[in-house]
């Protein structure tokens, strides 16, 4: 401990008498992680979570501020210097009891919030210390006390409210449709989840990757709303096996929740990306984490693995998809990103794990094709190499390709990881529902209502691809404003 | 869970199952396809609705036996449970009265072929059946397909039953007799695209149904993609069927061998598993995937 010369049981000891300056002197405690060398070739968690004392340490350092500006960060506002505190004061159920009062899903989005742009970012100590760096490491005690908790037996089933005899289908397991099925099923309502997929989670299950989410996690999660009552039917594919007026006129349900997500992948439209071994992302991830292709031939699923690999991208999708391709045994892996390494979308975090673990960056270059073998397989990505303009709408400076720059990048498998539109099969089957140029259903922001009586929407299917947190922020508020079009009739 | 209600074994290693799925026996139509998983670990692979029937909640499939995912389901006994069924997806086929149609199915593409000639022929058209295989063992569902037809004419590669010699010259002929206003042609993509250079010179709409290798079956992974007219069309949304005029066949056709090394793997292991390294289809199987 450089800053601070006291032993840890020591301030353990003071923990309640601390000056501020005593927790502004005390370092942010380090989180233990499995060696890059060990990691990039397995699937188990990268970080590996604080321990006891290095939780109560780091909740030593929150100073409590009156004003709360890192729940000001917070999408769903969780009460972050009361969760603390109790961490603080050794009550780890406490703890738990006040996260969970705003979000349900602590052990996801302690491990996968971009907390340094949103709770963290606000952090007084971050700003006193002028490091963000140095703010309290908010997520990693929430996921210190989730994981705390999964540890332990499950508290007795909450008391199930009095039934209100109203019937709710939500469409899509993602974060969005689990949120809202937690509270709604909270509220005495009758909820139906219905996924499209064998298995619920939505992205968490099929795009984020075991060695950063656990499925274990979320499988928990969804046995949890289970034993609050939620029912959940695995393989109905809204629009497809069901339509929405038909589970609103013939089935009985009162309101419909769409969470369907934004799964619609979209491709670089250059010359050869028909080719084998050219992959989307989501396919990709779907056929690694879903299907646990990692698992080939123990399971069913193959995936093409090639000793060299191309993603193209620089959010957390192309991060991650990276970062899998080494694990399945890819020798070199470069990711291709047309702009700067400070325009990436991608969390501070995954960008640094990638890179630690080997894979590589080559900034400013953009795909102008994709070139095969006469066989029809992808031999390499051929490149122009591009410069920052002009700041665009986003305020971020244009990438321009540089004239007669091309030049080939050597790889048998390329993977496209620039984005995806919201999902159109849930929405083309019911023309009342009113989207917009991009595809998003267009609702009321404030209550998630759609342009069709009874229907409301929330998540990426609404905001385009975001964030888990927000997913979750917009499930709850459908749900409170759903229990009020069920009590009040009123749209 | 969805629970096998009766099982068929219609040729050497082609299998009829019904399997309880209510939902999709009511809304399926002509044209559709389920994604089935048959148990934990397992592929998803897509398999077309031959057949259903919505008062008992059951739909037919019919499965050709070239793998490891259709061999299990090969294998399935009655009462016996395939984990998932997903669907109906892809598109329906659009259904007109365009006078006289051609439907020509290559092998088990009858299963698809059926339902959507008994359509057409619901609609009014006359309806011209041709039904090919490559030997008479593997003829199936001919009785089907015959009793939807107004003309049919049953052909074998090797001359072993019916008509000797390929689907594409029984079709010839038939196009010479009568004015024919629409083909439609479902079985392997090289008897596809034969038939697709039949027609394109007659200027004849041509259908034909696509089977790519799929994922998820919903427009989420981009997987089964095709180039159509020159452009990447999904084909588990905006398929399965296309105008074979414009589908660029020889693309689909690399694409289907992207894993075959792969699958010759799982075959191999699966085949070992259960009966040692030898004396097993299974085994077979995976010897001629791994020379081809
Ligand atoms: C690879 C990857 C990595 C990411 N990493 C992060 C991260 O580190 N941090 C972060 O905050 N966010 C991350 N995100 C974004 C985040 O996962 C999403 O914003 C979030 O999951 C959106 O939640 P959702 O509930 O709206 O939709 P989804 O999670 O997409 O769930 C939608 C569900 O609906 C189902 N569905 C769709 N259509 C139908 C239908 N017609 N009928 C029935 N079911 C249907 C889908 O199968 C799916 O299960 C990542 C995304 C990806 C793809
Ligand atoms: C819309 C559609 C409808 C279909 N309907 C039927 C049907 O009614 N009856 C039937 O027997 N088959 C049907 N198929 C083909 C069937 O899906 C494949 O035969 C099956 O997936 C092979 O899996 P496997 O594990 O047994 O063989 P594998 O060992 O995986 O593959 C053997 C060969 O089958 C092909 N194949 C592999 N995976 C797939 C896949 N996911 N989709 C398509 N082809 C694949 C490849 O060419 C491969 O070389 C259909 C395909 C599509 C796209
Ligand atoms: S939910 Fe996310 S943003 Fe909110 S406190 Fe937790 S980690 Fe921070
Ligand atoms: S801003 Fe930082 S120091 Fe202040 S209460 Fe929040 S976490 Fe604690
Ligand atoms: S199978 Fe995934 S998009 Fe068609």
């Amino acid at each position: 401990m450089p800053e601070n010369s006291e032993r840890p049981e020591e301030l353990l000891r003071r923990a309640d008498e601390l000056t501020p300056k005593e927790r502004m002197a005390i370092p942010r405690q380090p989180m233990p992680e499995r060696p890059a060398e060990e990691r990039r070739r397995d699937q188990s968690e990268v970080p590996l979570g604080f321990d006891e004392l290095h939780a109560v340490i780091e909740a030593c350092r929150c100073l409590e501020c009156k004003s709360k500006p890192c729940v000001q960060g917070c999408p769903v506002g969780v009460d972050i210097p009361a969760f603390i505190r109790l961490i603080r004061q050794g009550d780890f159920e406490g703890a738990i009891a006040k996260i969970r009062e705003c979000n349900c899903l602590p052990a996801v989005t302690g491990r996968v919030c971009p907390q340094e742009e949103q709770c963290q970012l606000h952090c007084t100590l971050a700003k006193a210390r002028k490091d963000p760096e140095q703010a309290v490491s908010i997520g990693r005690l929430e996921r210190f006390v989730a994981d705390w908790e999964r540890g332990r037996e499950r508290p007795t089933p909450e008391t199930k409210p009095s039934p209100t005899g109203k019937r709710v289908a939500i469409v899509g397991s993602g974060p969005a449709g689990l949120s809202a099925a937690g509270d709604l099923v909270r509220m005495g309502h009758e909820v139906t989840v219905f996924e499209a997929f064998h298995k619920f989670g939505g992205v968490l299950v099929y795009g984020i990757p075991e060695f950063r989410l656990p499925k274990e996690i979320v499988d928990d999660e969804v046995g949890r709303l289970v034993e609050l009552g939620v029912r959940f039917e695995a393989n109905v594919v809204v629009g497809q096996t069901v339509t929405i007026d038909e589970l609103l006129e013939e089935e009985g349900f009162d309101a419909v929740f769409l969470g369907t997500g934004a799964g619609l992948p979209l491709f670089l439209g250059v010359p050869g990306e028909e080719l084998i071994g050219v992959y989307s992302a989501n396919e990709y991830l779907t056929r690694a984490n879903l299907m646990r292709a990692y698992e080939f031939p123990k399971v069913d699923t193959p995936i093409v693995r090639a000793g060299r690999v191309a993603v193209v991208g620089g959010g957390n999708v192309a991060m991650d998809a990276a970062r899998t391709a080494l694990r399945l045994g890819a020798q070199e892996v470069t990711l291709v990103y047309r702009r700067s390494r400070t325009e990436m979308p991608a969390r501070a975090e995954e960008i640094h794990h990638a890179e630690e673990e080997g894979v590589q960056f080559l900034l400013l270059a953009n795909p102008v094709a994709i070139l095969g073998d006469e066989t029809g397989r992808v031999r390499a990505l051929r490149c122009v190499r591009m410069e920052l303009g002009e700041p665009d709408a986003s305020g971020r400076r244009r990438p321009v390709a540089v004239p007669g720059s091309e030049f080939d990048l050597p790889a048998e498998l390329v993977i496209v990881a620039i984005g995806n539109g919201p999902n159109p099969l849930a929405t083309s089957t019911t023309p009342d529902l009113k989207t917009d140029s991009r595809g998003r259903i267009v609702v009321d922001p404030a209550t998630g209502k759609t342009s069709k009586r009874g229907v409301f929407a929330g998540g990426d299917v609404v905001l385009g691809a975001a964030t888990v947190i927000l997913a979750m922020g917009e499930g709850r508020k459908a749900a409170r404003a759903i229990d009020r079009f069920l009590a009040t009739g009123e749209w | 869970m969805n629970a096998v209600r009766n099982r068929r074994q219609l040729a050497d290693n082609i299998v009829q199952l019904e399997v309880e799925a209510p939902r999709i026996a009511r809304r399926r139509k002509p044209g559709q396809f389920v994604i089935v998983r048959v148990r934990d670990g397992g592929e998803r692979i897509p398999l077309t609705i031959a057949d259903a029937d919505a008062s008992v909640g059951t739909i037919t499939l019919v499965v050709q036996v070239v793998g490891k995912t259709t061999g299990l389901l090969a294998e399935l006994d009655v009462g016996e449970a395939i984990a998932d069924v997903a669907g109906p997806l892809g598109r329906p086929t659009h259904i007109e009265n365009v006078g006289t149609v051609a439907a020509v199915a290559g092998g088990i593409g009858v299963a698809p072929l059926f339902p959507i000639a008994q359509a057409l022929k619901e609609a009014g058209n006359r309806v011209l059946g041709v039904l090919g295989a490559r030997s008479a063992s593997l003829v199936v569902w001919e009785d089907r397909l015959r009793s939807v037809s107004d003309r049919f004419i049953v052909t074998t590669d090797d001359g072993s039953y019916g008509r000797p010699g390929r689907v594409t010259e029984a079709l010839s002929d038939l196009l010479m007799e009568e004015k024919v206003g629409q083909v439609v042609a479902i079985g392997p993509p090289i008897m596809m695209k034969a038939v697709a250079e039949l027609t394109r010179p007659l200027g004849i709409p041509t259908l034909v149904s696509l089977n790519p290798i799929m994922v998820d079956g919903t427009g989420m992974c981009g997987g089964c993609r095709g180039l159509v007219g020159g452009q990447n069309r999904f084909v588990c949304v905006d398929g399965p069927e296309f105008d074979g005029h414009q589908v660029d066949f020889d693309n689909m056709m690399a694409r289907l061998s992207a894993y075959r090394e792969y699958e010759a793997v799982s075959l191999q292991a699966a085949a070992a598993h259960r009966f040692g390294e030898e004396g097993c289809r299974l085994a077979e199987e995976a010897r001629r995937a791994r020379e081809q």
